[in-house]
């Protein structure tokens, strides 16, 4: 099976990245050739690893994209202005240039199609990645889980995955809703306000169908959503979140 | 920067735990020694902005693991759990 680690520590490998992305003005997908790779689950992790001339070392965890069924292994990186990674990946690394990686890491938020579903995947910003590799295992897989995607954004030129997004929209099976919280596109009918109880209650799969739930972005929106959830009634042990700190993934 | 903006979940620390124990920590159920309570480490709360990783409990606040890296060690403080159930496979 796909994602069954050897048991032993962690160690570092070093990686060729043999594509790059543009996904938006400040997002890049990367993806990495790693000579030892035993496959993944969607929602696992990578760090990488930059060491400078003098020693210094500065590692980040980075969500996978890819789904498990793709040999190779594509991360999605925002650049952070004051980061101490995501600048150099975003605007200085380029194909061929190496860096070192280690994982597939956690288990926890982690979506296989045997799970089932349905599944609501809640994300803010590029909260979306590891979400994006659950809805490309569950097609990738032939799975025919339902799927609804809330994803919020501050504007249509920081939506990730916007094509892919469109096409998944017109999917069988697949709804996507987008709210944009700072700057809307001319003639948007659709949501215009940060994540609330009001707007989950509108298009969260109710409780009675009993939806796994995964929700990604940053802490605040995590914890919102997370919180609101259960009091519209869904089960805390069928949310689980990932949350990413205000330095960044 | 304010408390809660800086909490993490497990999955945080399962980069630094997964350099000390060889299963993938975020899986592994933590009993907490204050409150009793048992859940997946991925589930906790953790803050790692510190010069460690603190990881706590999701139902009490009290912590449960510390873990700090540097100078070719690690040091590990596990007194805030009295059991840890971790699955064979």
């Amino acid at each position: 099976m796909a994602g069954t680690a050897v048991l032993g520590r962690l160690t570092w490998q070093v990686g060729r990245v043999v594509n790059s992305m543009v996904e938006t003005p400040r997002v890049k997908s990367l993806t990495l050739e790693l000579p030892a790779w035993g496959g993944h689950r969607a929602g696992q992790h990578v760090d990488l690893r930059l060491t400078a001339e003098d020693g210094y070392q500065a590692v980040r965890s980075y969500s996978i994209a890819s789904p498990p069924e793709v040999g190779s292994v594509v991360v999605t990186v925002e650049r952070l202005d004051d980061g101490e990674v995501s600048p150099y990946l975003v605007d200085e690394l380029r194909v061929d240039d190496q860096i070192e990686v280690r994982g597939p890491i956690g288990g926890y938020f982690v979506w296989e199609i045997s799970q089932g579903g349905p599944l609501f995947l809640v994300s803010g910003g590029s909260g979306i990645v590891p979400l994006m590799a659950m809805i490309r295992h569950r097609l990738a897989g032939g799975s025919e889980v339902p799927i609804m995607l809330l994803y919020s954004s501050r504007s249509h030129d920081d939506v990730i995955y916007g094509t892919e997004l469109e096409a998944l929209a017109a999917m069988e099976g697949i709804r996507v809703v987008q709210t944009y919280t700072r700057v809307q596109p001319p003639g948007w009918e659709g949501y215009s306000r940060r994540i609330d109880e009001s707007l989950l209650g509108d298009v969260a799969p109710p409780p009675g169908e009993r939806p796994l739930i995964y929700i990604c972005g940053p802490t605040a929106l995590v914890e919102g959503v997370a919180s609101s959830m259960v009091a519209l009634g869904h089960e805390p042990t069928r949310i689980k979140t990932e949350r990413f700190g205000p330095t960044g993934r | 920067m304010d408390i809660e903006e800086s909490r993490l979940d497990g999955n945080a620390a399962a980069g630094l735990l997964g350099e000390i124990f060889p299963f993938e920590m975020t899986m592994v159920r933590t009993l907490c020694a204050a409150c009793g309570a048992m859940e997946p480490a991925g589930a906790e709360p953790v803050y790692a902005d510190a010069p460690g990783i603190v990881m706590r409990c999701l139902h009490c606040q009290s912590v449960l693991i510390k873990v700090v890296h540097g100078g070719g060690r690690y040091w590990l403080d596990l007194r805030g759990v009295a059991c840890m159930q971790v699955d064979e496979r």
